[in-house]
This record gives C-alpha cells, sequence and structure tokens, in this order.
C-alpha cells in the first residue's frame, strides 16, 4: 500500500514536469509579458527604461534559460512580481489560498453531504417517487448555470431576507483567532459554499444511484442473498462499498470543477480568494499573477488524481497489485 | 432414500413480466428431491432451469416475477414466505452454487470473510469458532495453504479455486438441499471433473439433497440419481438414470442423446435438433412444444394437449406418440433433416 502511494507520487513528476512547460508555454504565447500590464498602468514610460528593464529581468535570454530560471524561481517559492498589485505574487496569493481552500473544501464537503444520500435512496428505491425527485432535482441543477444560481442565492437570502452576509470572508471588526472569528468566518462561507455545492451534486448523484443499480443485480449480490443476509447488510457489505469505487474515482474531476466553480462563486460574493483574483488578473492583464494560478489549478488537479489514486487503491484490492 | 422429500415442488410457475405481460418460463413444474438424492435438471439453454433454480432460492425480482404454485421445503412452503422468514432457511438449509465464479464472489471482500457472513446470521458462533470452521471449509473444499487463503481476495484466486470457496459457502451452515445452477460450466475440462468429484464427494459425507442443473450429460451419467428432462419451461420426461438412458422415450430426451457422440460407436452420425428454444414471447403455449422441431413428423401423429405421463413405475413422459417417433435419417432418402 505504501510502495503503491510512493509510486504513485513518482508518477507525478513527469506529469509536473510537462505541467510547468505547458503552463510556460502559455505565458510566453500570450501577447504582451510581464511589463505589459505595468505599461498600461503607466502608458507614458519611455521604450529605453522599457527595453532596460526587459533585459534586467532576463526578458531578453534564449527561451530555455528564461524556463530554467522561472522553475528554479518556482522551486524556491518565487512566482514572480505583480506589477499591478507591486507585491511579490506569492505574498498576495498566500491569504487568499487558504481562503480558497477552505471555501473549496467546504463546497466539496457538502457537495458530497448533499449527494451521497440522496444518490443512495435513489438507486436503492429506483423509480420511487423519492428517486424521481431526487433525479428532477439533479436535473435543474445540473441545467442552471452556476453564476445564475449564485447571484439568486445571494439575491434572495443575502439581500432580501437578510440571513447571511454578502461579500467578505470576515468581519473585519471581529478579533483574529477568537471563537468568534472562526464562526463568523463560517458564517462567510457558508452562503457561497452552499450554493456551489446544491449545484454540483448532479455528477455524484447520477452516478451513484446508475451504479447501485447496476451493482444490485450483479451475481455477487445474489451468492449475498442466497446467504440469506438481511436486505439492509446486503447494501452496506456489498453493493455500496462496490458502488463508490467510481465516485472515488471521480474526486480528480470534482476538484478540477471546484476550480472553475471558485471563480464565479468569489467573484459573485466578492470573497477574496484565488478565482476572485483570477478574474481581476485576467482583465487587467496581470500575467505574473495569472500564470501563477495556472500552475496552481494544474497542480490541484494532479493532486485530485493523486488522491482519487490513493483512495480507490485503498478500498480496491484489484487495484493494489498492479 | 427417505420417506418425506427435502423438496417438493408442486406445479411451479415463473412468469416474467415483459413490458405488460408476463410469460411463463417455468410452465407448471412438479418434482421432488429426497434426502441423499441428486436429481439432474436437463436441457437446452433458455428452457428455464435457472428460473427454476432461483425461484427456490427467492432470488427473482418480486416486482418483475409472478410466482404460482408450491414449493415445499421439509414441507414448508417457500412462496408463502416472508423474505425476513425466508432469510433464515436460505444459506442455512438451503446452499446454493452458482454458473459463473467469477462474477459470484464480491471483489472488494476477502474470501475467508465471505463464507463466514452467513455464519454471522445463521449459527451463534464466536468469531474465533467462525475463523475456524471457515479454515476447516476451505480445507473440506480442497484449498491448499486455507489459512493464507482465508485472506485472499477473489480476483487472486484461480476459477477452479473459486468455484471452491462458492462450495464451501453453500455447504458453510449444512444445508440440507444444495441448489448447484451448472456448477462447472464455466470451467476448463479438467477442472469440471475435480469439482464434480468434490460435489460428489460432499454429498455423500453430508447426505444432502442436490439439485443439480446442468447440460452436460456426461456428468447427468456420473452423478444423478434421477434426471427430469425440461423443454421449454415444462419437464417432458423424468426417470431414474437408468432407465432414462436406457430407454429414453420422449422424442427430445431422444434428440438430446443422439446428440452426444458415444465412444463405443465413433462413427454414428450425430442427430442436430433443428432451431433454438424459442424466445419466452414467442413459446407456443397450446399444443406440444416441441412439435415444430421435429417437423419431419406428421402432424396428425402428434397429441393435442399431451400430459404428463407415467409410463412404467417412476419413469413420466409426456406424450403418448412417442411410439410412433423415429430420427429422420431413419428413413432412406429422407436426408434433408438436420444432420451435420
Ligand atoms: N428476469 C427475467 N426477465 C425476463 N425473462 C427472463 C428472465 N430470466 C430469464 N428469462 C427468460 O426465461 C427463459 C428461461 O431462462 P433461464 O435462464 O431459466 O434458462 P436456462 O435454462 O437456465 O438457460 P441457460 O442454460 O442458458 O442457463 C429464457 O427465455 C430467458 O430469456
Ligand atoms: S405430441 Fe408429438 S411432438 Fe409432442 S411430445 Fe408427443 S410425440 Fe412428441
Ligand atoms: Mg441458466
Amino acid at each position: 500500500m505504501l510502495k503503491f502511494i510512493l509510486r504513485r507520487i513518482m508518477m507525478m513528476i513527469p506529469q509536473l514536469l510537462i505541467l510547468s512547460i505547458l503552463v510556460f508555454a502559455l505565458a510566453k504565447a500570450m501577447p504582451g509579458d510581464a511589463l505589459t500590464g505595468q505599461l498600461a498602468q503607466s502608458p507614458k514610460m519611455d521604450a529605453n527604461t522599457l527595453m532596460e528593464m526587459r533585459e534586467k529581468l532576463g526578458l531578453n535570454d534564449p527561451v530555455h534559460i528564461q524556463y530554467v530560471r522561472w522553475v528554479k524561481n518556482l522551486l524556491h517559492g518565487d512566482l514572480g512580481l505583480s506589477y499591478i498589485h507591486q507585491q511579490p505574487v506569492t505574498d498576495l496569493l498566500s491569504g487568499r489560498l487558504a481562503n480558497t481552500l477552505l471555501l473549496s473544501a467546504c463546497v466539496l464537503l457538502l457537495t458530497y453531504l448533499i449527494a451521497i444520500p440522496l444518490g443512495l435512496v435513489s438507486g436503492r428505491w429506483q423509480d420511487s417517487w423519492a428517486d424521481k425527485l431526487i433525479v428532477g432535482y439533479s436535473y435543474v441543477s445540473f441545467a442552471t448555470p452556476l453564476f445564475i444560481f449564485a447571484l439568486v442565492m445571494l439575491f434572495v437570502f443575502g439581500f432580501k431576507l437578510g440571513w447571511f452576509p454578502t461579500g467578505g470572508s470576515v468581519d473585519i471588526q471581529v478579533e483574529k483567532g477568537t471563537l468568534d472569528y472562526y464562526i463568523n468566518k463560517f458564517y462567510h462561507l457558508l452562503l457561497p459554499a452552499l450554493s456551489g455545492a446544491l449545484i454540483g451534486t448532479v455528477g455524484i448523484i447520477q452516478y451513484l444511484r446508475s451504479e447501485i443499480i447496476d451493482t444490485k443485480v450483479k451475481d455477487f449480490v445474489k451468492t449475498a442473498r442466497a446467504k440469506g443476509i438481511p436486505e439492509s447488510k446486503i447494501y452496506s457489505h456489498h453493493i455500496l462499498r462496490n458502488s463508490f469505487l467510481p465516485i472515488a474515482a471521480f474526486l480528480g474531476y470534482e476538484i478540477t470543477g471546484l476550480i472553475g466553480g471558485s471563480i464565479f462563486l468569489e467573484s459573485i460574493y466578492s470573497y477574496p480568494g484565488l478565482g476572485q483574483l483570477f478574474l481581476q488578473s485576467i482583465m487587467q492583464r496581470d500575467y505574473s499573477v495569472v500564470t501563477a494560478l495556472v500552475m496552481i489549478s494544474g497542480l490541484a488537479t494532479l493532486i485530485g488524481t493523486l488522491l482519487s489514486d490513493i483512495i480507490l487503491s485503498a478500498v480496491d484490492p484489484r487495484i493494489r497489485i498492479e | 432414500m427417505s420417506n418425506q422429500p427435502v423438496l417438493q415442488i408442486e406445479n411451479l410457475r415463473v412468469s416474467f413480466r415483459v413490458h405488460d405481460a408476463y410469460y411463463a418460463a417455468v410452465d407448471g413444474v412438479s418434482l421432488n428431491v429426497h434426502k441423499n438424492e441428486v436429481l439432474a435438471v436437463v436441457g437446452e439453454s433458455g428452457c428455464g432451469k435457472s428460473a427454476l433454480a432461483l425461484s427456490i432460492m427467492g432470488l427473482h425480482p418480486p416486482a418483475k416475477t409472478k410466482l404460482e404454485g408450491k414449493i415445499l421445503f421439509h414441507g414448508t412452503d417457500l412462496l408463502s414466505l416472508s423474505v425476513h422468514e425466508l432469510n433464515k432457511i436460505r444459506g442455512k438449509d438451503i446452499g446454493m452454487i452458482f454458473q459463473d465464479p467469477l462474477t459470484a464472489l464480491n471483489p472488494l471482500m476477502t474470501v475467508g470473510r465471505q463464507i463466514e457472513e452467513g455464519m454471522d446470521f445463521h449459527l451463534s458462533l464466536s468469531s474465533l469458532e467462525k475463523r475456524g470452521r471457515t479454515i476447516e471449509l476451505l480445507e473440506r473444499v480442497g484449498i491448499p495453504n486455507p489459512n493464507q487463503v482465508y485472506h485472499r481476495y477473489p480476483h487472486e484466486l484461480s476459477g477452479g479455486m473459486r468455484q471452491r470457496i462458492v462450495i464451501a459457502m453453500a455447504i458453510a451452515c449444512h444445508p440440507s438441499l444444495i441448489i448447484a445452477d451448472e456448477p462447472t460450466t464455466a470451467l476448463d475440462v479438467t477442472i469440471q471433473s475435480q469439482i464434480m468429484d468434490l460435489l460428489r464427494e460432499l454429498q455423500q459425507q453430508m447426505n444432502t439433497g442436490i439439485v443439480l442443473i446442468t447440460h452436460d450429460l456426461g456428468v447427468v451419467a456420473e452423478m444423478a440419481d434421477r434426471v427430469a428432462v425440461m423443454y421449454a419451461g415444462e419437464i417432458v420426461e423424468m426417470a431414474d438414470v437408468y432407465t432414462l438412458f436406457d430407454r429414453p422415450l420422449h422424442p427430445y430426451t431422444r434428440s438430446l442423446l443422439q446428440s452426444i457422440p458415444s465412444a463405443q460407436h465413433p462413427k454414428e452420425r450425430l442427430h442436430v435438433i433443428q432451431g433454438i428454444v424459442p424466445p419466452l414471447q414467442k413459446l407456443p403455449r397450446t399444443g406440444c412444444r416441441f412439435r415444430s422441431r421435429i417437423g419431419w413428423i406428421d402432424e396428425s401423429e402428434h397429441e393435442e394437449q399431451p400430459i404428463l405421463r407415467e409410463v412404467e413405475p417412476g419413469h413420466f413422459v409426456r406424450c403418448i406418440c412417442y411410439k410412433n417417433f423415429h430420427f429422420p435419417h431413419d428413413h432412406i432418402g429422407d436426408m434433408k433433416y438436420g444432420i451435420s
């Protein structure tokens, strides 16, 4: 098991290499460079100064040298300088990263908390009214765009009813580190997380439902019934475990989806996270920030698939062998 | 053979719902199995053998299946029991061996646990006792290194080994009846005979009644005490194994027997039964169901509604006109029928 995980992590090295080359190539292919944003801010900068700065930053060096330098800096946690914010990208990201991780974790948790029980009921009592209701909900949620749903939620529960705060990640007046602080943070998190989760359940519900429907007619379930095992135990010991396998495999994909989702959620709820920053940076052409964020989201996807594989290998003995 | 049969099936009808109508896959089957007796049920693919076996175990999806008649197990009608009541009997007093050992085991559970699982509900044993009993069972079904195999997952074992595990599961609580639905069809020929030998041996040790479903007449000859031949959901002939091989009467039985190569007459022409068992929805429901597959017999020679009759003690045939039956190549010049 440990060996499998180690080997699986080793596999990430070439993946990371390819990812970094792709991101670097993309950054190079984008019109303009790290100074373009700066230029937009102060259009009067003269051409000579610009050339000088280019030279100083090494932007005129051959591409492979620039790449190696970039990777080196990356490994030291140096993601470059944001010319818009006039501070190192690393500093800019650090606070927001925690916010985004928190929000994403909440969305993910809520998604599973909502989707798994619904998927179970739907699959076990296929074609019952509960099943029809759940399938109906999952289709509606599938057809509703996240940004519209999030806006509606914000409008109804934030502005109209005033049950939840309408922006930020925490109120400024609460003291950091106190219990109140965490409660306040969670309070800010709840509405965006719920908006993301309610819309994001369709995949898991449908997968789990169809997986249970497939599994419950499998031969080994017949074998279990022939042993005289009560129905509830047949579900818990035989059907569910087998049905969860593809859900675990789905995790990597879920995490990728979270990254896209956080862009909308954070922008709509003016929640200070990476997604919000991403959208701003693209519009302001703050390339060093965009590049760093693309790299981070790529990394998140890789970690997601790593987690999927580890979970799968923990649940499924057939995978451990290979 | 003792007096009261272990299993007594009376006029069983198993119908499946297809769209809005029910179609019977087993149609008026009656049979008995006694203690220490092996009853073979033979017939072509699709004739309702599995449907019969699964109805004894209560394994048909209730919403799509209609069961009529009686399945008496030691006098209790299994069809009248609730699932809860049935769960006290299946796995304990009746064990089932499935056809395909590759799919019959849960891939995520160790084989030891899977054998033990039934004991959890039927026997009050400590986990140590269950473990000991499981190892014993593994030994008994011929698994080497039972202590290690106990912890193995199904995919780590060969097909033959897995079938031994399935057998161990079936006999775990010492059943008085075993239903074996083509237990060797999915296995290599050499493994087949090993598994059959094992079944035979276990059956003799435990005095179990066995319903052995197969389409291998060699297995029937080797294992069975009595044989029921099924065609299109009905029993067309039933007799003890010697009588059946010696004096088969029904055209279908005779066709089956003619279609196996015999060692004594290797050059003999084999009979090929024309056509296939009709699909459920197209099954003729009146008159003789086999009629369409022996087209060379003159229409006037068939019986209108053939019923099962006892033609000699213990020998039942669904026919009166078998006396006139003949194979097409018995007629000179009539060679166009089903000969390969
Ligand atoms: N759940 C079901 N719903 C509808 N039809 C079914 C169902 N199960 C079986 N049948 C049909 O009933 C008939 C008998 O099937 P059964 O599986 O009992 O045949 P069998 O004799 O066991 O054949 P085989 O040798 O291939 O195992 C077939 O025509 C089959 O298509
Ligand atoms: S009626 Fe004809 S085909 Fe049918 S069982 Fe009798 S002899 Fe055979
Ligand atoms: Mg079958």
